[in-house]
Order: structure tokens, then C-alpha cells, then sequence
């Protein structure tokens, strides 16, 4: 006999042993040692709290009522699983990038962080999970009865609700402790998740062990427990396919939807590449977890009494053949199954009330500027310590109400219909760029509303919540709007009914008022980071100039994530910021990077506001938008700016490979030059030296000395000639020569030059016309005599003829005034022509020349310098030079 | 009857500096000042020293000296040459050119001796 106290002892041990797991579990993760953890394995398990009570009791009950019905709930998630792996991929990563903490954090996020939205899918919750969470009370307490049954002991009603009491007060000491340690509820909770993890085995241990035991020890094994399927009258039970397609797409859906499901699913997944073992590993734990609920429906219809509930063969079975240790483990079972259930649910409950309800009602009732006063951070600590203890009062105040008559499957499909009305605007958010906030809204509280009145309200019973004359009339006689025949469409099974209408008009609305409506900036840009999560890294930037201090984003960022976290992003971020200290600059991205944080601790929506009561509300619009939109062509423009400065880099690229080639030529040109201008140094000075040593010597006739000293004396002049001519040259080459105007006329200038280059009087006849000479000149007359005496030089140097002769002709040409030298000379060859200009270039002998070939280069720099001219003018019989004389010398004389 | 050495130059007072110089040694000093016509007057009587200068009219030295390194009537005599251009690579162009001696201007009268003496013992 198994006595009361002895069933309240074991649940106490068990829970004690939970405590302790979760609490080694907490520990080992503060300490860092926490790999295994965070393992695909401890994933999977964890996800096992879809298995709850209901399925572990109740599958059994279903069969006995239902035939293979029951495999529904399991097929849905197994669906969803394998098919709709993508799916999840997406809203893991969603989960993970924006740091959500709840499924309504997850609508209000994407829906432009509405608080509306949150509130609504957490009311939509709490009514769909307060219902399952008495359920599962309700499990625990008749499982305790059908042990007091069995002993014979008849218990106060008082008793079961006690014990019920005490249950629902110690699983929310559990989630307080274990639940809001960190107050960041996008962080994993290592305690609760191996706690959980370590009940998905105990109650697939518990269950397997019944099953066996019933397969082989009461029944006899498989042939026999085959052959009593057979028999029985489930086996002839057809399905009904309309009810099959409902229930798989409710449980599928209902996998997603889910509070404690996106709680486990998304919020606490630690590594992506965990779902592809979920994958098939938890449809492995649901195979299992189904094996053996046929088997124990048709061995306990068979064995037990008529009427007794096959809801508890699990316990009653094992008991009615004595088994009471596997009694009490199959109890352990059930335990589990309803603990790590209402554990998750509250927990996810009540961060959404907290987040969603409570923080956003406390900040409105507070002035702006209370997120940097007051003290948030105990604030919501406390928002959710009170929302569990609400979560679980209203669980527990729900099972007294409801008295326990209902079937527990009944309340199990009616709370997983009325979860699944988030599912359009889920779907639709993650992968619709057009779903808006108001069609969510829309699809939201139509889905509701149809859900309530189709199935929640009928659910309570004829003419309990509902009076027959609904049911059979509709309100107020509208007969279209009977609650289990909408629009008049009677003959569909009530379930199905529910589901199809709920869900068509719940999508239905969430389409077309999206489409009609339009979403303001934020949701836009939420919308794309959702539908896109694969391309989009970090956040987009949703606030712009903002006129928040840094130092109040800190006093606000401590008491929400806590000082030293809070510290370290600061610091991180004025590091990245070049600066020291633990004040960044307010930028767009930083703002956006601390809302993500915040959000981890208090949802989205709350962040949201919170950051907009420091920013004093800059929350971005459809300016800001535009800003960002011009921010983005000033990019554009900048890279066609940095574009074109690199098409100019190019260009000066060119030119300076132009300007260097140009610098490689000259340079070549120069070393040319000091070559030659050293060969000319060099070969008077060879002889000055030589002639030098030999007057040295003393046997030296005095007519030899003389000749000696002579030479000495020439080769010294062609020195000074040579380096006047250099400096010269220098001089006029770099453009600073100090010209010497004065008036002066042509013919002044000739006699000059023709004195000075020693023509007159010599073997050279020179030819003027003295009438033509007459023409005034205002210019450097030293520098044209200079150019004068060069080309007369010439004259007298190369026409080698027996009669050489040298015309100067003045004359007008072209309005300028010209004066050509020609002389009867041999002229200068073709090929030399046009070098004769160049330095040192001088014709055959230098000496028979005299000179170091610089005289037309001094020439034609003097004549730049002028204004004027100097060119060789071929095919005159002779060698003909042409200097053309500054404008401003007119022609008088013509 | 001194020994023969030909000057190849074309500057009129080095021509009579070295004539000098050399005549007094006991030379017989041959001069030619056309670079184009030089090798038909070293083909007209093989000296036993050729002087040559690097910058002449109608011809380059270097040119001359290719042409005597390739006629094997002159292949083998002493060439001493002398350049205003005393640039390292114009000493290396005269050697690879098989110049026997290469001297820049401005020279002492000296030096020339010694190389004259010096190319005649070979």
C-alpha cells in the first residue's frame, strides 16, 4: 500500500532532485563549463516539453476514446519538423539577431515594435495556456486520487486541491529561482533547460516501462497484445480524413505557436545547427513516446472496470496488477511531464506579461525620463517574479473553476486552437515584406473572436457558457451565426469547423487589411530584416539624431543589463569610437545596437520606448527615412566622387610617367651636355697644360717660346669665350635675362656687328642696302648686335670660296620686319639643318669653327627673349640665316 | 731614322704639343686630323705606335679602333687613346675596344712620355 504521505515524499524527493540538477546546472554555466549544455541532445530533450501531461496521460485516453487519432498530435510537430526545417532556420536566427524573448516579442518586433500587438498575443496566450496549465495541475491531482482510490483511503476533495495548491506553489518557487536569474530573458536558462531535459527522459523511461510491462507482462506479449487490438472495437474505428487534416494542422501549428514552445524553439536555442539533430531526433522521441499507447489503451479497456478513466491507465494499470513501484515511476512520469510543462509556460508567460503588460504600464504612468530615475532594473525583476506567481494563481484558480470534468484532450485541442490565431501573422511576418501591424491586429482579434465563439465558449457546454438556443438559433436569431455552423454550412465536425473558420478568416483579414494599409517606417524596416534575416548581419539603423545623452544611456543601460555589462558595451563601443572611457558618441548604430540589448532584458517594444523617452522621441519617421534615403545617395555620389577621383588619379598617373619619361630624356640630355661641355673645357686646357711644361724647361728657343706662350694665350681666350657663352646661355635658357631697351635703327646695329665680327675690311665682302637699314628700333640693342656678330662670325668661318660674299637684306615680309645673312659659302647640309640651333652643335673642325658650337643657341634664345626670331633658310645658294625682328619694329622706310 | 708612331687628332695645338714632345724622344711623329680618311693612312705605313683621339670629325676613335683591332696587319699594334670625356665608362668602351692605353685630357707631358716609352717596349 502505498500511502499518501509516501506519493507527497516521492514528488518532494523528485522535485528536490530537479532543484539540485538545475541548480548544478546553473552553477557549471556561471562557471564556463557548460559545453554540454549547450548540446543538440539537451536541445532535443528540452523540446520534449511539448509532451505534456496531456500527452502523456491523455494520448492513452484519446486511443480509448478516438482509435489512432491521437497520432495526430504527434505528426503535426513531426511535419513541422522535417518539412518546415527552413522555417525554424529563420526564426532561430530572428530569435537570435534581434534578441527576442517571447512569441509576442516576436509579433510586437515585427510589427514595428507595437505594444499593442504584444499586449494582444500575450492576452491571446495567457486565455490559450491558463486552461492547460490547470490541466495539467488536474493531471497531477487525479493521478495522487487514483493512488488514494487504490489504497482504499477516501480523501477530502480539500486534500487533491491542497496538494494541487502545493504543487502549483512549488513549481513557482522553481521558475522564480531558476527562471529570473538573468534578468536577460533572450539568455538561455541552463537551469531550467537541463531540469526539463532530465524529465523528457523520466517520463519516456516511465512511459516505455509501463508499455513493456503491459505488452509482456499482462498481456503476453506482442502476438497477444496484437491479437486484443484486434479485438477490441478501436481497431474498427475508421479515421475521419477532415478531422485527420485538422488535427495535424492544429498540432503542427501549435508546435510553432506555442508560448513554452518558441520559448524552447527560439529563445533558448544556443546553436542553429542544433535543429538539424532535433530534426529527426525528436520525431524519434515522439515515435517512442507513441509506441506503446494503443497497447495500454486496449490492455486497460480489457482489464480495468467499465468506467474507469482511461485517461489514467498509465497509473491505474500498473496499480490494478500491483506494480506499485512501476505505479509510482509511471506517476514520476506524469509529474514530469506536467512540472517541465507549467515550468516553461510560466516562464514564457510571464516574461511576456512582464514585458508586454506590466513594464510598459508602469513606464507610461511614469514622466519621461523615468528609465534613467527610476530604478528599472528591480522593476522588471520584480514585473516578473509577480507575473509567474500570476501566471500559476490563474492556472490554479482556473482548475477550481473548471472542477476537473473535462476531458483532458478537450482542453488540449481548445487552448492549441486558440494559440494557432498567431500563426498568420507569424508566418506571414517572417515571410511577407508587406504584412503590416494592422492587418496583424486585424487577423488577431478576428481569429480570436471566431475561436472564442466557435469552440472556447461551446466548449464549457450546452447552456453553459452558451445557451441552446445559440447553438441552435444563433444570437439574437441570426441564424448564419451559429457558433458550430457559420454562414449557415452545417455537417462539419465541430473541431474542424472551429479551426478552418478561425484560421480562414484570421488570414483572410491579416492579407487584406496588410494590403489595404500601409506600414510606417519602423515596421519596414522590421519587415526586411525579417523576411531577409539571411542577408541582413546586424540591425539596420532605426534612430537617427537623437538628442540623448551618453551618460544617460548608461545610467539607463545599468539598471536594466546590469552594471558591469552595461559598462563593458559602453566602453566596447567608445573603443570602436577612438575614444577612452565609458561615454561613446551617440551614433544611429549604437543606439540601435543598445536598443538590441535592452530588448534581450525587456522585448522589443518596451527597449523601443524606453530608448525613445531618452531620445526625447525621435523615433524615426518618414523624414528620417528620407534622411537615411539621401544618405544613401550622398554614399552613391561619394562613390562616383571617389570614382572619378580615381579616373584623375589615372590621369596623373599618366602624366607623371609622361613627366617622368620627359625627366629620364632630359636627364640624359644632361649628362650628354656636361660630357660635352667637358670635352670642350678640357682640350684648350690639354694644351695650355702641355705648352705650360715645355716652357718649363730651360734649353728653349726663344722664337719656340714665344709661339708656346701664344698658343697659351688663344687656347686661355677660347676658354672665357667658352664659359661666357655658357653663362649666357644659362642665362637666357631660364628665362631670366635682364633685358637693356633702348633706340636705336638697324643700320647702327649692322655696322656694329660687322666691325665686331671682323668682316670689315677682311677677305669677306659684305653686301647692305643702306636705304633699307633705316629702320628705328626700340629693343635690346646689345643682345641683337650679339645675334648680329654670331651669324656674321659664321659667314666669315665657313664660306670657304675664293670670293666669299655675305648679303644682309632687311626687308618687310608678313608685316614683320626680317633680316636675312646669306652668304656664297657651301651652306649647311640637309641633314644638319636642323641641329644647327641645338648646343654644341657645330660643323666638321672645331678649329677651323673656334668655338664650342653655342653660338645659334645663344642666338635663337636671344631672339625668343626679343620677341623676335632666328631661322636657317635653306636653298639661298649659300648659307642664309633669317632673323625676325620683334613686332613692334615697323617698317619706316616702305 | 727615330721609330714611326702616328697621332690621329684633330685639335691643331695638341697635334703640335705632342709632335714636340715626341719628336725630341727621337720619334718620327706622323698626324692625320680626319677620323673618315685615318685608316687608309695607317694602311699607307704601319706605325709601331698609333695615337688616337675619341672625338674627331667624320669619324669616332672608337670606330678607328674597331677597325684596327679587325685588320690583322694592325690588330697587334700598341693604340694609346686619349678623350676630353674622362668618364669611367669611356675608359671601359676603349678597353673592350682593345685599347692598350687610355689617357684623358688634360695630360702632363710626363705621363704621355712614360705611355709612349712604356707602349714602345711591348
Amino acid at each position: 500500500m502505498i500511502s499518501f504521505n509516501l506519493l507527497i515524499l516521492v514528488s518532494l524527493g523528485y522535485v528536490a532532485f530537479l532543484f539540485l540538477v538545475a541548480f548544478a546546472a546553473e552553477r557549471r554555466a556561471a562557471s564556463g563549463r557548460s559545453a554540454w549544455l549547450r548540446s543538440s541532445s539537451i536541445y532535443t530533450l528540452s523540446l520534449s516539453i511539448y509532451c505534456t501531461a496531456w500527452t502523456f496521460y491523455g494520448a492513452v485516453g484519446y486511443a480509448a476514446r478516438s482509435g489512432l487519432e491521437f497520432l495526430t498530435i504527434y505528426l503535426g510537430p513531426t511535419i513541422v519538423m522535417i518539412g518546415w526545417w527552413w522555417f525554424l532556420r529563420k526564426l532561430v536566427r530572428i530569435g537570435r539577431s534581434q534578441r527576442l524573448t517571447s512569441i509576442a516579442d516576436l509579433i510586437s518586433s515585427r510589427f514595428g515594435k507595437s505594444t499593442a500587438l504584444g499586449v494582444m498575443v500575450t492576452v491571446l496566450a495567457i486565455v490559450g495556456t491558463t486552461p492547460y496549465i490547470a490541466l495539467q495541475l488536474q493531471s497531477v491531482t487525479q493521478s495522487i486520487g487514483i493512488f488514494a482510490a487504490h489504497s482504499g483511503a477516501v480523501w477530502e476533495a480539500g486534500d487533491l486541491n491542497g496538494a494541487a495548491m502545493w504543487v502549483a506553489f512549488g513549481l513557482a518557487v522553481f521558475t522564480l529561482l531558476f527562471g529570473t536569474r538573468n534578468l536577460d530573458a533572450s539568455e538561455r536558462h541552463h537551469g531550467i533547460v537541463l531540469a526539463i531535459a532530465v524529465e523528457a527522459v523520466v517520463k519516456l523511461f516511465a512511459l516505455v516501462a509501463v508499455g513493456i510491462f503491459v505488452v509482456w507482462g499482462v498481456a503476453g506479449g506482442v502476438g497477444p497484445t496484437l491479437d486484443l487490438i484486434d479485438a477490441s472495437a478501436q481497431s474498427q474505428w475508421a479515421p475521419v480524413p477532415s478531422r485527420w487534416v485538422g488535427l495535424i494542422f492544429v498540432s503542427g501549428a501549435a508546435f510553432l505557436c506555442l508560448p513554452r514552445m518558441f520559448q524552447v524553439l527560439v529563445v533558448e536555442n544556443a546553436d542553429e545547427r542544433h535543429l538539424s539533430t532535433a530534426g529527426w531526433a525528436f520525431p524519434a522521441y515522439l515515435l517512442f513516446m507513441s509506441l506503446f499507447v494503443v497497447p495500454i489503451a486496449v490492455v486497460g479497456l480489457d482489464l480495468m472496470p467499465a468506467g474507469a478513466n482511461p485517461d489514467m491507465f498509465v497509473v491505474s494499470v500498473p496499480l490494478a496488477e500491483g506494480r506499485e513501484g512501476l505505479a509510482i515511476l509511471a506517476f514520476l512520469g506524469g509529474f514530469s511531464s506536467a512540472t517541465s510543462m507549467v515550468i516553461v509556460a510560466t516562464l514564457a508567460l510571464a516574461t511576456m506579461v512582464s514585458n508586454h503588460i506590466v513594464v510598459p504600464g508602469w513606464l507610461n504612468a511614469r514622466t519621461p525620463g523615468a528609465v534613467v530615475s527610476g530604478d528599472v532594473r528591480d522593476v522588471v525583476v520584480l514585473a516578473r517574479r509577480v507575473s509567474i506567481g500570476l501566471v500559476l494563481a490563474l492556472g490554479y484558480v482556473y482548475f477550481r473553476l473548471s472542477g476537473g470534468g473535462a476531458a483532458l484532450a478537450a482542453i488540449g485541442l481548445v487552448s492549441f486552437t486558440g494559440v494557432i490565431q498567431v500563426l498568420p501573422a507569424m508566418v506571414g511576418g517572417v515571410v511577407w515584406r508587406g504584412a503590416n501591424r494592422w492587418g496583424a491586429g486585424a487577423g488577431l482579434v478576428v481569429g480570436f473572436v471566431v475561436w472564442g465563439w466557435t469552440q472556447f465558449l461551446p466548449s464549457f457546454g450546452v447552456d453553459a457558457a452558451l445557451s441552446q438556443a445559440v447553438f441552435d438559433h444563433g444570437p439574437f436569431g441570426l441564424d448564419w451565426l451559429r457558433p458550430q455552423a457559420l454562414f449557415g454550412i452545417t455537417g462539419i465536425d465541430p473541431f474542424v469547423h472551429a479551426v478552418f473558420w478561425s484560421m480562414c478568416l484570421n488570414a483572410g483579414a491579416f492579407m487584406i487589411v496588410s494590403i489595404l494599409t500601409f506600414p510606417n517606417p519602423v515596421e519596414r524596416l522590421q519587415g526586411a530584416q525579417f523576411v531577409k534575416i539571411f542577408d541582413y548581419s546586424s540591425g539596420a539603423r532605426l534612430w537617427t539624431q537623437s538628442a540623448a545623452q551618453a551618460e544617460d544611456m548608461l545610467v539607463m543601460a545599468q539598471r536594466i543589463i546590469g552594471g558591469a555589462k552595461a559598462q563593458t558595451l559602453f566602453q566596447a563601443e567608445a573603443q570602436s569610437q577612438g575614444k577612452a572611457g565609458f561615454l561613446p558618441d551617440v551614433t544611429p548604430d549604437f543606439i540601435g545596437r543598445l536598443e538590441r540589448e535592452l530588448s534581450g532584458s525587456v522585448g522589443a517594444a518596451t527597449a523601443h520606448a524606453m530608448i525613445g523617452q531618452l531620445t526625447e522621441g525621435t523615433m524615426i519617421s518618414v523624414d528620417d527615412l528620407i534622411a537615411v534615403a539621401d544618405e544613401t545617395a550622398q554614399i552613391m555620389e561619394y562613390s562616383n566622387r571617389l570614382e572619378a577621383k580615381s579616373a584623375e588619379q589615372e590621369r596623373t598617373a599618366r602624366a607623371l610617367r609622361e613627366a617622368n619619361e620627359k625627366l629620364t630624356a632630359l636627364s640624359i640630355q644632361k649628362d650628354a651636355f656636361l660630357s660635352q661641355i667637358s670635352h670642350e673645357l678640357r682640350t684648350p686646357m690639354t694644351s695650355i697644360r702641355s705648352f705650360s711644361d715645355i716652357l718649363r724647361e730651360d734649353d728653349l728657343e726663344d722664337a719656340s717660346r714665344a709661339r708656346f706662350a701664344g698658343i697659351i694665350h688663344d687656347e686661355s681666350n677660347r676658354l672665357t669665350r667658352l664659359l661666357d657663352d655658357l653663362l649666357d646661355l644659362g642665362v637666357l635658357e631660364s628665362g631670366q635675362v635682364q633685358l637693356n631697351l633702348g633706340h636705336g635703327t638697324l643700320a647702327e646695329v649692322i655696322d656694329r656687328a660687322v666691325m665686331a665680327a671682323g668682316a670689315d675690311g677682311g677677305a669677306l665682302k659684305v653686301s647692305r642696302r643702306a636705304v633699307n637699314e633705316a629702320v628705328p628700333v626700340f629693343t635690346d640693342l646689345e643682345r641683337l648686335t650679339q645675334v648680329f656678330i654670331n651669324l656674321i662670325s659664321n659667314a666669315v668661318k665657313y664660306a670657304t670660296v675664293p670670293e666669299p660674299e655675305l648679303r644682309i637684306i632687311v626687308r618687310s615680309l608678313e608685316g614683320r620686319c626680317v633680316v636675312d645673312f646669306c652668304d656664297n659659302g657651301p651652306g649647311v647640309p640637309k641633314e644638319s639643318q636642323s641641329m644647327i640651333f641645338e648646343k654644341f652643335s657645330r660643323l666638321e673642325d672645331a678649329g677651323k669653327a673656334g668655338g664650342a658650337g653655342l653660338g645659334l643657341a645663344i642666338c635663337r634664345q636671344i631672339m625668343a627673349a626679343l620677341g623676335g626670331d632666328v631661322t636657317y633658310l635653306p636653298a639661298q645658294g649659300g648659307a642664309a640665316f633669317r632673323v625676325t625682328l620683334p613686332e613692334n619694329v615697323e617698317m619706316a622706310a616702305q | 731614322m727615330g721609330r714611326r708612331v702616328l697621332l690621329i687628332e684633330d685639335e691643331p695645338n695638341i697635334i703640335e704639343a705632342i709632335s714636340y714632345l715626341l719628336s725630341r724622344d727621337g720619334w718620327t711623329v706622323h698626324t692625320h686630323s680626319d677620323g673618315e680618311t685615318a685608316m687608309d693612312k695607317v694602311r699607307q705605313g704601319v706605325p709601331e705606335l698609333i695615337i688616337l683621339d675619341v672625338m674627331l670629325p667624320g669619324r669616332s676613335g672608337y670606330d678607328i679602333l674597331r677597325d684596327l683591332r679587325a685588320d690583322p696587319q694592325t690588330a697587334d699594334v700598341p693604340v694609346m687613346m686619349l678623350t676630353a670625356r674622362g668618364q669611367a665608362r669611356d675608359r671601359e668602351l676603349a678597353t673592350s675596344l682593345g685599347a692598350t692605353q687610355f689617357m684623358t685630357k688634360p695630360f702632363s707631358n710626363a705621363e704621355v712620355l712614360d705611355s709612349v716609352r712604356a707602349l714602345a717596349a711591348l
